[in-house]
């Protein structure tokens, strides 16, 4: 048998434990809008009240053939797979953005489908593999 | 009543490992690095900027286990007062602290080429950032607060809470959106890294984990040193 101070510290734990995990959920569960790094497009048209002057990011995957480089500005679309927002933006992009791929537009929303960026980060997935092996996956593919 | 617990024991187990660990760490270094940053395969997409994996992967782990073992260590500090226990946790803490520093680090490094910023304010990188400033105030209680049983006490009040981290850092590449990609390498299921770069990766693991060990055993035995020279000879 345990002596009694020992259970009493180990109940008194037990109780701070269990309180500062409730606490820390309800923060993280009222926080939860502003944790999340960007939207998805589905969650700006679901939003009823945008304000079009603060800088927002929206995430989601480069649209197939969707993307277009003019001299002084890349065009593409994001798409969730539900709904989809058009980007326009002037400037250098990070090496791993291309289509079908990941992406994080940062800037300010024109309408609920046109987003004008001033900065794009490139999401990476959690694929590794060496070059060759993704060669063959292609040829496989065809 | 533990032989084993003995100081002077404790102190040949101890010079005894290090030795051990001394004799094959470097080799294994060079094997592993050699691996990870020459032999293996570039990505397919990052190209050569996946090497930085070898190092940051392993060293996230390393903080991620070293806090969690604190802050068990000390619930049981904190129940059955267990004095040895105050001597680990103070050896494994800047272990710790080193290893989450070079995963931000290195993910800052990383991050640049790949998504183009050095920072983001997303949730792994932030919680990240917060388990290093856990590691700072339990390293800074013992620096700051003269009487031993407060500092012990406080201390493991901070990693007790700071437990609730853990599953935070873990979890947060799944509850919300962030930049940080989700877990390549799962408990269950296959993992999404190539074999190629697996081996190197677990083997860089393996190299770290040696060097936390030995690390740990030479701070470890400073420790006490530092009690032996007060005279006490039991913990």
């Amino acid at each position: 048998m345990l002596p009694k101070k020992v259970k009493k510290r180990a109940s008194l734990l037990a109780i701070t434990l269990l309180v500062t995990v409730i606490g820390i959920f309800f923060i993280l569960k009222s926080l939860n809008k502003n944790i999340l790094y960007f939207k998805s497009p589905t969650d700006i048209k679901n939003n009823q009240n945008i304000n079009f002057d603060k800088k927002i990011r929206v995430g989601g995957m480069v649209k197939k053939d969707s993307l277009i480089i003019k001299e002084e500005e890349i065009k593409f679309i994001i798409t969730d797979f539900n709904n989809e927002i058009n980007i326009s933006f002037s400037g250098t992009v990070p090496n791993l953005f291309s289509e079908e791929k990941g992406v994080v537009a940062e800037g300010k929303l024109q309408d609920k489908t046109f987003f004008i960026a001033d900065r794009i980060l490139a999401k990476h997935d959690e694929n590794y593999m060496p070059p060759e092996l993704k060669d063959i996956m292609k040829k496989n593919a065809k | 009543m533990f032989k084993i617990l003995n100081l002077s024991n404790i102190f040949f187990w101890i010079e005894k490992l290090i030795g051990f660990i001394n004799s094959i760490f470097f080799i294994l270094l060079l094997v592993a690095l050699s691996l990870a940053l020459i032999f293996s395969p570039p990505d397919y997409l990052q190209g050569d900027s996946v090497r930085i994996m070898y190092v940051h992967v392993p060293s996230a782990w390393i903080g991620l286990a070293s806090f969690s073992i604190i802050a068990i260590l000390s619930i049981a500090y904190f129940i059955f007062k267990i004095k040895n226990i105050k001597l680990i946790n103070k050896s494994i803490a800047p272990i710790g602290l080193m290893f989450t520093c070079l995963a931000l680090v290195t993910g800052s490094i990383w991050g640049q080429p790949t998504w183009g910023t050095w920072w983001a304010w997303d949730a792994r990188v932030t919680s990240m950032l917060i388990l290093a400033l856990f590691y700072i105030g339990f390293i800074s209680t013992h620096k700051f607060i003269t009487d031993e049983n407060k500092a012990n006490k406080i201390s493991s009040i901070i990693a007790i809470i700071g437990l609730i981290n853990i599953p935070i850092i873990k979890y947060s590449v799944e509850w919300w959106n962030t930049l940080h990609q989700p877990a390549s390498i799962k408990l269950t299921g296959e993992s999404s890294i190539h074999p190629s770069m697996l081996m190197p990766l677990f083997l860089m693991f393996f190299v770290l984990i040696l060097y936390c060990a030995l690390i740990f055993l030479m701070k470890y035995k400073t420790e006490i040193i530092r009690i032996k020279k007060k005279n006490l000879k039991r913990l």
